[in-house]
């Protein structure tokens, strides 16, 4: 019986995820970079607990996005270079959908720890604790939107040899909107002030990317295949 | 039933594919041979429906195979030079990924699959740790369990020693023994009935 192409993403995802935890390095690399910079940037800074609080969104957001970026580029790269890809583009099966999956996957094990990580990071830049839950809502939705975003440049960027600059290049610029409104909502947060606006914005975003990125990754999968 | 005409490609200002036609009906292997570079990859690739040819036409059941892709493609296996592993699980999870995301799969038809192939005794070592011709045996099995009509296969003998090369040999006769289709790159000859291959020597002019 042929699987239904829900069950083949699923498929997708379970093995991601198993291949990232048999390799908990590549799992770690972006969660530590994350910690590493929003340490060390406070040392720069005044110790001033006021100084440090105006400038923990800008710190974090800016954090969470390069370490995104760090592991978008393994996003299709290993399973381009093994043949994977190839076998999923002759599966019969909807590359639209698997590709989905896979982002899904990077959401899961960069964006989420991002965000749950978060706060050890804010406690130390000053950020409130009754601003935490906000903050962490809004860097898990705004991974996502990274997530998706970045896997049209990573399937880019696929036949490019030495990719990992262009796909820095392709995603900063889509990037912006998110980092505009993420810290938007983490200042707002910390300020004490509403946050529905920026993370309607945030979501409004990650909604477009589910409906277009799946599908623009695969056009551009199917390009770097050739 | 396979029928490839007029194809031409080029990679950069190479024009690797001039004008290759084939046909091949059920029971048939096509063997294609040619030096290195003579485009036979290219050509695996073209029908797979991997790279766009700039003119020419695969067709499949007497429909384009580009226009129903997800129909040809359900019924074609393609096994390139290197094995589509994955290093970090063993041959027979990999199997079970890449034939689950085509088709309902039991672990005694994975396992039947890995023992004409010789492979069950390797088979729950981690992919990174066997020799590649052992990775090239779980490759093969994961070639019968697809179940596909129509074999695409770049050097299946690469890495096999004189037992692997009969093994395909025979796994390919038992393929076209179904009414299935075979059409192969090789460098070395495998041993087949001859009235059930066409030749199609690449890069001859």
């Amino acid at each position: 019986m042929k699987t239904s192409p829900l069950a083949a993403a699923r498929l997708v995802m379970f093995r991601d995820l198993r291949l990232a935890f048999r390799k908990p390095s590549q799992l770690l690399q972006p969660l530590i970079f994350f910690m590493i910079v929003a340490t060390l940037f406070p040392l720069t800074l005044s110790p001033e607990m006021s100084r440090l609080r105006d400038a923990a969104p800008g710190v974090l957001w800016v954090g969470a996005l390069l370490s995104s970026l760090l592991a978008l580029e393994f996003l299709f790269r290993e399973d381009a270079q093994d043949g994977t890809l190839e076998q999923f583009a002759l599966s019969g099966q909807s590359l639209t959908w698997m590709l989905f999956a896979k982002t899904c996957v990077h959401w899961l094990l960069t964006g989420v720890p991002l965000a749950v990580s978060a706060p050890i990071a804010a406690m130390g830049l000053g950020v409130p604790a009754e601003a935490m839950w906000s903050m962490v809502a809004s860097l898990a939705l705004g991974g996502f939107a990274l997530s998706l975003i970045g896997a049209i440049s990573a399937g880019l960027t696929l036949g490019a040899r030495r990719g990992g600059v262009l796909l820095s290049l392709l995603t900063l610029p889509l990037a912006v909107p998110i980092l505009v409104f993420g810290a938007d909502a983490t200042n707002r947060a910390i300020a004490g002030d509403a946050i529905a606006p920026p993370m309607y914005m945030l979501g409004a975003i990650a909604v477009l990317g589910v409906t277009l990125a799946p599908l623009a990754a695969a056009a551009a999968v199917r390009i770097g295949l050739e | 039933m396979l029928n490839v005409s007029g194809l031409h490609l080029w990679r950069g200002d190479r024009h690797v594919l001039r004008d290759v036609s084939f046909a091949a009906q059920p029971g048939q292997c096509v063997l294609l041979t040619g030096k290195n570079g003579a485009g036979k990859t290219t050509l695996l690739r073209a029908v797979a429906g991997l790279l766009d040819p700039e003119a020419g036409e695969v067709s499949w059941r007497g429909n384009s195979a580009r226009g129903a892709r997800d129909e040809f493609h359900s019924e074609l296996a393609y096994l390139g030079h290197e094995p589509p592993l994955k290093g970090d699980l063993s041959g027979r999870e990999n199997l079970r990924f890449a034939i689950g995301i085509r088709r309902t799969v039991t672990p005694a038809e994975i396992h039947a699959a890995l023992e004409r192939t010789g492979a069950p005794a390797f088979a729950d070592r981690a992919v990174r740790s066997l020799s590649a011709g052992q990775r090239r045996r779980v490759a093969l099995a994961g070639v019968l369990l697809t179940g596909a009509s129509l074999w695409l296969l770049d050097e299946p003998t690469t890495n096999l020693d004189t037992d692997g090369q009969r093994l395909v040999a025979s796994l390919i006769e038992e393929q076209l023994g179904r009414g299935g289709i075979v059409v192969a790159a090789v460098h070395q000859v495998l041993d087949l009935s001859p009235d059930r291959l066409v030749s199609l020597e690449l890069g001859a002019s």
